[in-house]
């Protein structure tokens, strides 16, 4: 805010300055408005206020989801108007299943590069771990929880050991988890042995991880409906908390067009996966995991201290933020995360097999993440980029497979997508920083 | 001063290595009282600094606190006893708001979930209670001006309320009119009756908010002078070691007899 007032003046800031005179002479004019330097935008109340502070923060380049929405939008159109099947409900709930896999790694993803730092080791971790499922379950006949179990463990305690590695002994993170990328790999084969592929039983409760829907159509528009007034009563609850106590508050009407937002995406998605086989067990766990990790990120301490390691490491440790023991906390998430995403894919496919967690897996998890909108650079980004740009990445080889496009140009296309995120990553912290928002 | 001094350092000594860092170093700072530590390069302002502020305790001497005498090893003593040091970079968190900045490391929870209004309102109630002017609390720490991050990292200091105020060179990289804003808030300090150390190279900050300069020479105290009735060039002087004479050597070893 305050240097789009520079700029607008042009230079203007001696002008500025006598602007902040009267207030000095005249401090008590409003309670509330001592604080606030007269020469700087004040957001005015009400919606207008809320629509001139989008565009505000749009020129400044603060872009936020704004250009993956587009891009979701663009997608859609033209493979729509290129093939009618691709927004078919089939389609669609095909999709919503092929985000949770890939999406999980890319949530733990997020959470690294929000430290500012890569992890290249989820895709052989999520291989590994489904491999672990495998074995114990299918091979040794252990209890199929307790595979699951031991699998999500062996990423976290994997993951952890990389964050040791970087953390304590101060090993760059790149090259750590790239000895993770490979070693793990090397592991996964030697936990498969020589049967190769082991498949999953049809009727166990991992395939039913993404088999299963809830057929009833009240379950799809139940979450809907409970998504939407739990948003509102949130937000609503929070606005009034802040007007008691004086600070400022969102007005009704913009949380009204919020949840009104929310309704509509919500509600048209309940719909459409109602008219195939209903509410996919796979989407509502991936959406469950994107919300109570974005309530870590938001809402609790531990996120707040990850994001000030993003920030500025320093800061952090004066703070009195343990630095080794978040970034080992973030590393093990990660691991934990790309073994869930693991079995998930596992679930999906069928089986465990050699090939599983190699090829792009990797790229994909972290170009999501990006594509999403979290900054490479750290100390940006949201839990639900995950979701944002499996969209993008999901909807293009969705599409393409739908129009028998060989997997040579889709992997070009995505390549494309991930270089213009990264542009746009780049250019947008370039503007924030003439803009002072950097 | 009706009381004793705050914080009484005596005989501090420090040695790195073959260097002889701080010397038989004596200074005395009490509440409603800004002194100005000043000294060139290497004069061991930032060392003197360190061993009040726990970070790289005294070999030699006693630290007083409130006439008692006290151990300060670690930083978290420092903090412990009221002390709070604003360090010349920063240690802000840029992409953080300014209330998320000001709560950093001591967030305010409510059933273990940020208490963000509450952090706001605090926010809002400290600045104002400091006149300190922003934009709003809630923009990120990097859209704000170099003063303006001055303000709100001594704005965050105030937060464990300490009884000391320890400022390394806040004015070094501000402009006029920033410099200005945060001279009158070491002002507020004053008034609020906090004790406040501030390292400055600029003498003219000096003179402005100081009542009591320390002059540190070679890690040596050099003269402490009352800034009303010496002038600049007699600092400098002591600074630069042109007064190296007796008179100067007596006002060290009396330290007090300027007032």
């Amino acid at each position: 805010m305050t240097t789009n007032v520079d700029k607008s003046n042009g230079g203007a800031s001696n002008g500025g300055n006598k602007a902040s005179g009267p207030a000095d002479v005249n401090p008590v004019a409003k309670d509330a408005v001592t604080v606030v330097d007269p020469r700087l935008l004040v957001r005015q109340e009400g919606f207008r206020g809320y629509l001139t502070e989008f565009g505000r923060k749009m020129r400044s380049g603060d872009l936020g989801a704004v250009p993956v929405i587009v891009g979701i939008a663009i997608i859609w159109a033209v493979f729509q108007w290129k093939d009618s099947a691709f927004l078919s409900p089939k389609n669609l709930s095909d999709l919503s299943i092929l985000l949770g896999g890939t999406g999980m790694i890319s949530v733990g993803i997020v959470f690294v590069l929000l430290l500012g730092e890569i992890d290249l080791s989820v895709g052989s971790l999520s291989g590994l771990a489904a491999a672990t499922l495998a074995v114990l379950n299918v091979n040794h006949g252990v209890p199929e929880g307790i595979a699951v179990l031991a699998a999500l463990a062996s990423g976290a305690l994997l993951g952890a050991l990389h964050g040791f590695f970087f953390a304590k002994i101060g090993v760059p993170a790149f090259v750590v988890t790239l000895a993770g990328l490979l070693a793990w790999n090397g592991l996964m084969l030697q936990v498969l042995g020589t049967t190769g592929t082991i498949s999953i039983a049809d009727d166990s409760f991992v395939r039913d991880l993404t088999a299963h829907y809830f057929s009833q159509l009240i379950a799809a528009y139940g979450v809907a409906a409970l998504a939407t007034a739990g948003f509102f009563l949130a937000q609503f609850l929070d606005s009034r908390r802040r007007k008691a106590v004086g600070v400022p508050s969102r007005p009704l009407s913009e949380i009204l067009v919020r949840t009104g937002v929310l309704a509509v995406i919500t509600f048209t998605a309940a719909w459409r996966l109602n008219e195939y086989k209903g509410l996919p067990l796979a989407l509502v766990i991936f959406v469950a995991v994107l919300v109570i990790l974005d309530f870590v990120v938001r809402r609790t301490a531990y996120g707040r201290k990850v994001i000030a390691l993003g920030g500025s490491v320093e800061a952090a440790r004066r703070a009195g933020i343990n630095v080794v023991a978040i970034r080992i906390s973030v590393y093990s998430l990660a691991g934990l995360m790309a073994a869930f995403g693991g079995i998930m894919i596992a679930s999906r496919i069928g089986s465990a097999s050699q090939q599983a967690g190699t090829g792009n897996l990797l790229m994909e998890a972290i170009a999501a993440a990006v594509i999403g909108g979290t900054s490479l650079f750290g100390g940006r980004g949201s839990v639900w980029s995950a979701l944002l740009g499996m969209l993008v990445i999901g909807s293009i080889s969705s599409g393409m497979n739908l129009l028998g496009v060989a997997n040579s140009v889709q992997y070009m296309i995505t390549g494309g997508v991930l270089l213009a995120a990264v542009v746009i990553d780049s250019v947008s912290r370039r503007t924030q920083r003439s803009a002072g928002r950097g | 001063m009706p009381n004793g001094p705050v914080l009484a350092l005596r005989g501090i000594s420090k040695r790195f290595g073959a260097v002889q860092a701080l010397t038989d170093i004596d200074l005395e700072v009490h509440a409603g009282e800004v002194v100005a530590l000043v000294g060139d390069n290497g004069a061991g302002k930032s060392t003197l600094v360190k061993t009040i502020a726990g970070v790289g305790p005294a070999d030699e001497g006693v630290i007083e606190w409130q006439g008692k005498s006290v151990q300060v090893t670690r930083p978290h003593d420092a903090q412990g006893l009221g002390i709070a040091t604003v360090y010349q970079d920063l240690a802000l968190c840029d992409n953080i708001d300014v209330v998320g900045n000001l709560f950093l490391g001591r967030e305010i929870l409510r059933a273990g979930v940020l208490d963000e209004v509450e952090m706001e309102r605090r926010s809002r109630e400290l600045l104002q209670t400091l006149s300190i002017r922003i934009p709003s609390v809630r923009i990120p720490i990097a859209s704000l001006s170099g003063g303006q991050r001055q303000t709100v990292a001594i704005a965050r200091s105030m937060l464990g309320e300490p009884k000391l105020v320890i400022l390394d060179e806040p004015t070094a990289a501000l402009g006029v009119e920033q410099t200005a804003q945060v001279l009158d808030l070491v002002e507020r300090l004053r008034d609020r009756g906090l004790a406040v150390i501030l390292i400055s190279h600029n003498m003219a900050d000096v003179k402005a908010v100081a009542d009591r300069v320390a002059v540190l020479r070679l890690g040596r105290n050099n003269g402490i002078f009352d800034v009303k009735t010496t002038s600049q060039e007699e600092i400098i002087s002591a600074i630069t070691g042109a007064t190296d004479n007796a008179v100067t050597r007596r006002k060290a070893r009396s330290g007090e007899v300027a007032k």
